[in-house]
């Protein structure tokens, strides 16, 4: 199919006189899109002259779902919309609604939801690493990026019982205690994955092959990057440190030590190096986190708001009582509005809720990072290759349940 | 860290404007007039006491039954000076539309197509304001308060690159 060469974006990239101008859909079942997605291309060859990117076929009408439901059975939906690190989700919808009843949480309850948010911070990035190496040609790197990423996600599922579909937070704390052991399992996780990591280094940072489909693809300016609302590791690749547990600290991130990586040239290949030097900051937090947790309890004592213990509910009518009203009717949150951001592992994750002051939220509006790089996926593609896309699509790290809800 | 000051800044810089204003959980709140609010949001992006260089968030709730109905929400940030400013615009119903302000952030382009889509509430110049997460034949704005969760949609005629091809792009 011809169109014609009379769209502004395409006349600005000085057309050869004697070329065609050939529409492209791309999507939405490829495979190199993990994640249903199309494109419509206009190419020059294999110029990509427009790409307008279309999302929403995932989207299973997750904000519509969670006015249905009481403020905790909202934990389970978080789980699907970032599903790599759905630990963070839990965390960032709990902290907005614990700040709207005006709640402090135990402090071992907030060391352990910083941990297990940086664990799904680095399985966030293993995959997004190992998958975009992978699509580059470095299989490889995949798998030894993967191996390291299970290691994690056994240990995600000796605390929660899950391997993705966690649910580990509550308004008012965290299901359980972290399992015994659990210390000393971590630091021996860290030191296969350190190993990884040295490894993947080793196979990628001279390879040439590598360098080339990442070094200079994919580049957008900083302040196109700012006005997209981009955040995450692809606003750091072009050199903006804003990072929310720095600018706008939330659980004890200010009692921490860690960097913010920043890259300078704002193409892929910063973007991967971002995002492997926030792996071992990661580690670096958790490391320290490990130091301070002492023991304690893991949610607030408050009837109100946490299930009593089970020996109360079966052994008086008082614990039966206040089992069946926070089960039927839930937390009741006081009526206003919120917005509380925590960040996930692509960018700002925001929560924007609304309490009528019901058992059930009003309005749950949840701000997806990746939503904001594909908006400006369109740009960064201008110019480039369509092999480009792959890499770029890669970098951006679209997760289609966080990025459709 | 709650920018002290910035409120009362902002109610100097544009008197008379501002409808109402709070803080509420470390960040500032300011209720705007919807004509008003392009020219006021240009100042906050451009003025070096407020340098609000990105829109983070833009939504709508449905308060069915209030008037006005709907309540739009700016989240602002600022990323040099590290503060946040959240703008409400009122709409009501009869007169579902705002003014865009995808010239001011470019965010606002896909985040106004999603308020138009979830919520039917117009943005006037828009350059292109489409569905984006539900397709062109959908009928209704799921998150409307008075859109059932359990309504069904009719079938879409199937589309063929001859006899029913794609709107063009």
């Amino acid at each position: 199919m011809a169109a014609t060469a009379t769209i502004p974006d395409v006349v600005e990239m000085e057309l050869d006189p004697t070329s065609e101008v050939m529409s492209l859909q791309m999507g939405p079942s490829h495979p190199a899109t993990h994640g249903t997605i199309k494109f419509w291309l206009k190419l020059d060859g294999e110029k990509i002259l427009n790409c307008d990117v279309e999302i929403g076929y995932l989207h299973r009408g997750f904000e519509k779902m969670c006015e249905q439901r009481t403020w905790n059975h909202v934990v389970p939906y978080t789980d699907r919309l970032n599903y790599i690190s759905p630990l963070i989700n839990n965390v960032g919808f709990a902290l907005a609604a614990e700040k709207m009843l005006d709640l402090e949480v135990p402090e071992r309850c907030q060391y352990i939801r910083m941990i297990m948010s940086e664990i799904s911070r680095m399985t966030d990035h293993f995959t997004c690493l190992g998958m975009g190496a992978a699509e580059a040609g470095a299989l490889s790197v995949a798998f030894y990026a993967l191996e390291a990423r299970e290691t994690l996600f056994d240990i995600v599922t000796a605390v929660t019982g899950a391997r993705l579909t966690v649910s580990y937070t509550r308004v008012g704390g965290v299901t359980q205690d972290l399992p015994e052991g659990f210390a000393d399992r971590i630091r021996g996780a860290f030191v296969d994955i350190r190993q990884v990591m040295a490894d993947c280094d080793a196979l990628l940072s001279k390879n040439r092959i590598f360098i080339e489909r990442m070094s200079g693809v994919g580049v957008i300016p900083a302040e196109d990057v700012v006005s997209y609302g981009v955040t995450g590791p692809l606003l750091r690749a072009c050199g903006v440190g804003y990072d929310v547990r720095k600018a706008y600290p939330y659980l004890f991130y200010d009692r921490v030590e860690f960097t913010v990586p920043t890259g300078t040239q704002g193409d892929n290949y910063d973007r991967f190096s971002v995002r492997f030097e926030e792996i071992r900051q990661s580690m670096r937090i958790i490391e320290q986190a490990l130091d301070q947790i002492r023991p304690g309890p893991v949610r607030v004592d408050d009837p109100r708001i946490t299930l009593p213990q089970k020996k109360d509910v079966y052994g008086n009518i008082e614990g039966l009582m206040n089992h069946f009203k926070l089960v039927i009717e839930g937390v009741r949150i006081p009526k206003g509005d919120i917005y509380q951001a925590v960040e996930g592992a692509n960018g700002e994750l925001g929560f924007y809720l609304v309490s009528d002051g019901s058992g059930r939220p009003y309005r749950v509006r949840v701000r997806p990072p990746c939503f904001f790089g594909m908006a400006a996926l369109g740009q960064m593609l201008k110019g480039c290759l369509i092999s480009d896309i792959i890499t770029t699509f890669g970098m951006i790290n679209m997760i289609g349940g966080e990025c459709d809800r | 860290m709650p920018e002290t000051g910035l409120l009362s800044k902002i109610e100097a810089a544009f008197p008379g404007k501002i409808l109402e204003h709070y803080s509420q959980y470390g960040y500032d709140v300011i209720v705007l007039n919807r004509d008003d609010a392009v020219a006021i949001f240009a100042t906050l992006r451009d003025h070096p006491d407020f340098a609000f260089n990105q829109l983070s968030d833009l939504t709508a709730t449905d308060f069915l039954g209030q008037e006005p109905r709907f309540e739009l929400m700016y989240q602002l940030n600022s990323l040099s000076l590290n503060h946040r400013l959240q703008v409400k615009i009122r709409v009501p119903e009869d007169a579902a539309w705002a003014h865009t302000v995808s010239s001011i952030w470019k965010s606002g382009d896909w985040l106004e197509r999603e308020v138009w889509d979830m919520f039917g509430i117009k943005f006037t110049d828009h350059p292109d304001l489409r569905r984006i997460l539900m397709y062109e034949e959908f009928k209704g704005h799921p998150l409307r308060k008075d859109y059932p969760v359990s309504k069904r949609q009719p079938l879409v005629e199937e589309r063929d690159p001859i006899t029913n091809p794609w709107p063009k792009r």
